[in-house]
């Protein structure tokens, strides 16, 4: 096994690219380092990418947000600015871990990990939020839900690196939230997560929204059709019931001993209404 | 497996060492620094028997590759006490009783010291928050959120 702290995203897409046998990429480490100790992976070469410049930044742009790829998830949580912006992604980004983990993970290690109950996925999603991709042929921008593709799995090529995620500079009248449920009141795994992104118009009609559900399906689900049944509404109870019904019916939960298929849908439903309240009042609140 | 060569500070002081690439920083200062402070719980991120402060950010060294501590600076329990001179959490633990088998209190105790360095009067609720990253299956907890409390005082007042 070799480690290599490359100084540049073309060292570190290099490297990778002409890797013979199994190969990691490191940032936080808190997923990696847990499958190499319990033997689900044995890499040749641990690429740790802490040291590429930038990699390492929140950077406030003229369109929004760029937040490298080995950001540790508290400092997402220290950014004012971010915070502000998007508090539905901070706080979710901030549901990993102990304090211990949060020093160490990343969102883009949540993303790339592509567990169906990652918490900072659905909140990326619900804020259509975009990964740049570094790899052999060149730099791509791709929506994040292009990332998972199943339990474990992503859509990354051999040598490609996500080196930041993208979030777009916020119009007024924006909100976002996060939720999701678990048996204890910290530190666990989602049964099953929401998150809610909304813009309003100037009378407090909802004039765009994204909803994403997690641990709902082998990926983590943008259910457009529940984003078109907010739209032009006010959050009324005939809305919101409309969402728990669309969401419920999108889900394609396992059964398991977390959580059955009729809780997870239901839940579903109802996270999914709670953090639109919320993202709702965040957004009519600015 | 070539080793990696490592300069690293540990408590103040310069270190270098040789390890192996995929050698957690845990396991660097438990068996080539003798540093055995920090415990291996569960090896997973989990317990935080093995917390350190990397850059000050409180992490579990479990999760941590000894090759990633190159140029950085890492506080262990070992750095805590000045010679004989207790660090008010260590008093504090002492007289509250605040550990029975104590595998789990240097990982608090660098946790506490964390969270007061952070925020030096946090509510009863922000300690058992700040804390819950580390697992203690003797005390039930109370005892240490009273003798974190108390080394708060004592500390504002110093």
């Amino acid at each position: 096994m070799r480690y290599i702290r490359p100084l540049s995203i073309e060292d570190a897409v290099g490297e990778l690219a002409k890797a013979v046998g199994p190969a990691a990429i490191l940032a936080g480490g808190s997923d990696l380092l847990v499958r190499m100790k319990g033997g689900f992976i044995e890499p040749e070469l641990i690429v740790d990418i802490k040291a590429i410049g930038g990699l390492a930044d929140i950077t406030e742009t003229a369109d929004g947000f760029r937040i490298g790829a080995a950001v540790p998830c508290a400092v997402l949580g220290e950014n004012k600015a971010l915070k502000q912006a998007w508090p539905g992604v901070v706080e979710a980004a901030n549901l990993i871990g102990s304090k211990q983990v949060q020093g160490r993970c990343t969102i883009t290690g949540n993303l790339c990990n592509a567990s169906p109950a990652a918490d900072s996925v659905p909140a990326l999603v619900a804020a259509a939020a975009q990964a740049v991709v570094a790899g052999p042929s060149g730099k791509r921008t791709i929506a994040v839900e292009a990332v998972p593709t199943g339990p474990g799995r992503t859509s990354l090529a051999k040598g490609e690196i996500i080196e930041a995620i993208l979030l777009e500079k916020r119009p007024e009248h924006a909100g976002d939230a996060y939720l999701r449920f678990i048996p204890r009141t910290e530190m666990d795994i989602a049964v099953v997560s929401a998150g809610v992104n909304l813009t309003l118009d100037e009378k407090g009609a909802i004039k765009t929204a994204r909803v994403a559900l997690g641990a709902a399906a082998p990926t983590v689900l943008l259910v457009e059709e529940a984003g078109q049944v907010l739209v032009g509404s006010k959050l009324d109870e005939e809305t919101l019931e409309r969402l728990a019904k669309i969401c419920a019916g999108a889900c394609r939960p396992i059964d398991d001993k977390r959580g059955t298929i009729e809780f997870r849908r239901k839940v579903a439903g109802v996270l999914a209404q709670r953090a639109a309240a919320i993202a709702y009042k965040r957004a009519g609140d600015k | 497996m070539a080793g990696v060569a490592v300069s690293t500070t540990i408590n103040g002081d310069a270190v270098e060492y040789l390890c192996q690439p995929d050698e957690t920083l845990l396991d660097v200062l438990r068996d080539r620094l003798g540093l055995t402070g920090a415990k291996e719980g569960c090896g997973t991120g989990d317990c935080g028997a093995c917390s350190v402060i990397v850059d000050g950010r409180l992490v579990c060294s479990c999760l941590v590759l000894g090759a990633e501590a190159e140029g950085r600076k890492v506080e262990t329990i070992e750095g805590m006490a000045h010679g004989d001179q207790l660090h008010p959490l260590q008093q504090k633990f002492l007289e509250h009783a605040a550990l029975q088998c104590g595998i789990c209190t240097p990982g608090f105790l660098i946790a506490a010291k964390d969270l007061l360095e952070k925020n030096p009067s946090p509510t009863e609720e922000e300690i058992r928050f700040g804390l819950a990253g580390n697992l203690c299956r003797c005390t039930g907890y109370d005892k240490i959120v009273r003798a974190v409390e108390d080394a708060a005082n004592v500390m504002k007042g110093a």
